[in-house]
């Protein structure tokens, strides 16, 4: 076993984002799960940049992180106050029942 | 040597986390192990050197995006039952799309050549220094519009789930300006009575 390198980080957030993937796949009928499912995506993505940024010495790649953090903070109040706001209307979230503008 | 087995340990907590985040049969129990899951990746991040960003990831997304969930989770009267219909019915082809896209990652990943040669370049000066150098220098004007967009979700998520309750009372300064004598004073003449 010898030290941490590269690829170790970036296999474990390949393991993160087929682990989200599955879970929209799995609760595609509860909007609260698949965003949360969408913030552990942008965890991997977070961390293959922090992975790369680290191994080779590039403070670009934190700099990319923070913008993304702040984004994926801006998308999950909207989202969630979408969620509120749908529940407030039409008394559920589940997917099947939002389908009002046939798309 | 023992970088490695810290990172091996909070990478299982990581993987593990996430997957009870997608099989948990309650949205709060998922939510909690959502915190677990940032947790372990604050750690992991705090093993990269990525100490600002791991501190931020605790504070913003443990602290706030994460009590926001719970709080709506909690708010929301959901009946549950319905929203699990179709996990049995997807549990193969969630798998196999998944498992096919991690096989195919892997595939590329473990051949990083480039990653393994560079070696960390140790400085004296501390992440948080670095960062605010390279944020208030070349990325002032990304990190400006980076406000904007907080801003932007603020005004929109309250403009979203604010309604006008009708039973308070507010001023309208519009109609307080409006107003006339004649709305407001009536003059009547009554007789004069004696006094006794």
């Amino acid at each position: 076993m010898g030290p941490l390198i590269l690829s170790d980080v970036l296999i474990l957030s390949a393991v993160l984002f087929c682990v989200s993937v599955a879970g929209i796949f799995l609760n595609r009928k509860n909007l609260i799960i698949i965003l949360m499912c969408i913030e552990l995506m942008l965890l991997a993505v977070n961390l293959n940049f922090i992975a790369f940024s680290h191994f080779n010495a590039d403070m670009t790649g934190q700099i990319f992180v923070f913008f993304i953090l702040t984004v994926a903070a801006a998308e999950s109040a909207i989202g969630l106050a979408i969620l509120v706001v749908l529940f407030r209307n039409k008394n559920t979230i589940n997917v099947d029942d939002i389908s009002t503008m046939k798309g | 040597m023992a970088t490695k087995l810290i990172f091996y340990f909070f990478a299982a907590t990581l993987t593990l986390a996430a997957f009870r985040v997608i099989t948990a049969r309650n949205p709060v129990h998922a939510a909690l192990f959502l915190v677990l899951a940032f947790f372990s990746s604050a750690a992991i991040w705090l093993l990269l050197q990525a100490e600002f960003l791991a501190i931020t990831l605790i504070l913003v997304y443990v602290g706030a995006v994460m009590i926001l969930f719970l709080f709506v989770v909690m708010m929301l009267d959901i009946n549950l039952a319905p929203l699990r219909e179709g996990f049995a019915k997807y549990l193969p082809v969630g798998f196999a799309v998944s498992i096919l896209i991690l096989i195919e990652m892997i595939m590329v990943v473990s051949h990083w050549k480039t990653g393994l040669a560079t070696t960390v370049t140790a400085t004296n000066i501390p992440n948080v220094e670095q960062l605010g150098q390279l944020l208030y220098s070349a990325y002032l004007y990304p990190f400006e519009i980076a406000a904007l967009i907080l801003l932007v979700a603020m005004v929109a998520a309250i403009a979203l789930t604010m309604r006008p309750h009708t039973r308070a009372k507010y001023q309208k300064p519009e109609q307080q300006v409006r107003v006339r004598r004649e709305d407001r004073l009536r003059l009547i003449s009554l007789p004069a009575e004696p006094k006794d």
